[in-house]
């Protein structure tokens, strides 16, 4: 029973791990800022599921394990929250989506 | 398997904080600083299991509460400025 | 292992803070301040400050980006470049590293136990932290009551500061005043009341953060926390709801009166506990007068005190915000 725990919560780690690099690599790959803005607002949330489930499995019912879910759920409030007014103040000063002009356009 | 996991955040770290030298508009920039807060929190957390002192995780609980109002303010800050700017328009043309 | 994450740690470190420097554009700057804290902050939780991390996140996570926002409000977003001077400067600091990279030749290997600052006071004070106040965190002992005189000079540089700042900033007596200009610029102080989503987000969180800076100052004495972290993060709840119904709205709230108050009023009751304890016949500062056992006496007294620090650094910090505020209406 332990071990099937510790399976799942590996795997869990890992799969969080590799959302979370892809993320970074969309982040600094994709062509412009509302794409790369894409890549990391989303697997943010679904990088920070993994991770912290996969730690909570781990920690088992204890106060941590509490600490762990009370973290979740403000990232899972915040996060996308911060996305939405991030892109918000983009949009408000004039970055374009999909427009190559986004690029150039520093402030 | 803790261990992959911070590297894996470190070097996204590590990445974000290219695109966030990189620029090239002060959002992907910003982008880049709240990529980095997230990615700190995670950080902590597995940190903090990793050495096996999981007290710590309030800095994790106390960054993921916190950290948006820094974006919060950036849009405060470009809103109040297209108006002072629309303002200025007004008054010298 | 731990040395391995704080060498890469201190290496993005050291490339944030030169792009810092290189970086002419005055909000790009901001922006690379908030990833330069968030390193400090992981860099101070990997080697093992869990309470310094936490001040560094209590501080730098929300109040640093809003106030240095506020201050570019007030000013020019580019960097006048500097010509002259620049060898003699560049001199300076390759001879001031020179001098300081001498100096680590002699310093012991990081976590040495035989190295000086570990033979010194910290022994006796791990040793009798137990004993003579009874709390796990030893770090709130040292800061609480064996070097109470130090945190109580460090109150008082704040509150200085703070009169420091308002006098820079030349606020007015009196509260908000409505722009005379009617419509056009009514919104521009209005903060994000347009947009639902963090405002509904925002909402619903500020109590929390106001209840885990609670949390923080109270249980100060068992893990990584304390008055300062707790006024910071308090400080960090009220300026949320100053950026989300306006910072009138704030002012409304949390008068001015009531934020000079708590400046005054934290760094006087640190100060009221000392003399308490003078006139119930021990030394200043000295907590183990305050309660008939002396032990709970200590913690009675470092909880006290921790309140009047956090009081102080939440009204220090929300006096700034509010005057960068309204400098920058006029």
């Amino acid at each position: 029973m332990q071990s099937a725990v510790d399976v799942l919560s590996w795997i869990l780690l890992a799969a969080g791990g590799a959302f979370v690099f892809v993320g970074g690599l969309g982040a600094l790959r994709l062509p412009d800022f509302y794409t790369r803005m894409h890549a990391a607002s989303l697997t943010d949330g679904m990088g920070t599921i993994l991770i912290l489930v996969g730690i909570m499995l781990q920690a088992g019912w204890s106060l941590a394990a509490i600490k762990l879910i009370a973290i979740l759920v403000c990232l899972l409030l915040t996060s996308p929250t911060a996305s939405y007014a991030l892109a918000n103040a983009a949009l408000l000063s004039g970055v374009e989506p999909g427009n190559s002009r986004a690029g150039k356009a520093e402030n | 398997m803790y261990l992959v996991v911070s590297i894996a955040i470190l070097i996204t770290m590590a990445l974000a904080l290219v695109r966030a030298l990189l620029g090239p508009s002060v959002y992907d920039r910003m982008l880049a600083v709240n990529m980095f807060g997230t990615k700190t929190v995670l950080l902590l957390s597995v940190i903090a299991f990793l050495y096996g002192r999981p007290d710590f995780l309030d800095l994790a609980l106390a960054y993921a509460l916190i950290n948006f109002v820094g974006v919060l303010a950036v849009l405060e800050f470009f809103q109040s400025r297209s108006i002072r700017r629309a303002a200025d328009r007004v008054d010298g043309g | 292992m731990v040395i391995l994450f704080a060498v890469f740690l201190l290496t993005l470190l050291a490339l944030t803070a030169v792009a810092i420097v290189r970086t002419e554009n005055l909000f790009v700057a901001v922006m690379l301040t908030g990833i330069f804290s968030l390193l400090m902050a992981a860099n101070f939780f990997v080697l093992d400050a869990a309470d310094v991390a936490l001040t560094e996140a209590a501080v730098g996570a929300g109040i640093s980006t809003v106030l240095f926002l506020g201050a570019l409000a007030l000013t020019a977003e580019h960097e006048r470049s500097v010509v002259s001077g620049r060898w003699l400067s560049m001199g300076i600091v390759v001879v001031t590293t020179l001098i300081l990279i001498y100096a680590t030749f002699d310093k012991p290997r990081l976590g040495d136990p035989r190295a000086p600052v570990h033979q010194h006071v910290a022994p006796w004070y791990l040793d009798q932290t137990p004993e003579l106040i009874g709390i796990p965190n030893v770090v709130t002992a040292v800061l609480g009551s064996f070097r109470g005189y130090d945190t109580l000079g460090e109150v008082f540089v704040v509150v200085t500061a703070c009169i420091g700042v308002l006098f820079i900033l030349g606020v007015r007596r009196g509260g908000y005043s409505p722009s005379p200009d009617g419509d056009r610029l009514t919104t521009a102080g209005s903060g994000l009341r347009h947009h639902l989503i963090p405002k509904v987000v925002g909402r619903l969180l500020i109590p929390f953060i106001v209840l885990f800076g609670l949390y923080v100052l109270f249980h100060g004495e068992y893990g990584p926390g304390g008055g300062f972290q707790a006024g910071a993060i308090i400080a960090t709840g009220i300026i949320l709801y100053a950026l989300l119904d306006g910072e009138a709205q704030a002012l409304k709230a949390v008068p001015r009166p009531v934020l000079m108050g708590m400046v005054v009023g934290g760094a006087t009751l640190y100060g009221a506990v000392g003399v308490a304890g003078i006139a119930l016949g021990g030394s200043f500062l000295d907590y183990s007068v305050l309660a008939d056992d002396p032990v709970k006496g200590q913690q009675l007294g470092i909880l006290i005190i921790e309140v009047g620090v956090g009081l102080a650094v939440c009204g220090s910090l929300l006096s700034i915000f509010h005057a960068f505020a309204a400098r920058g209406r006029h």
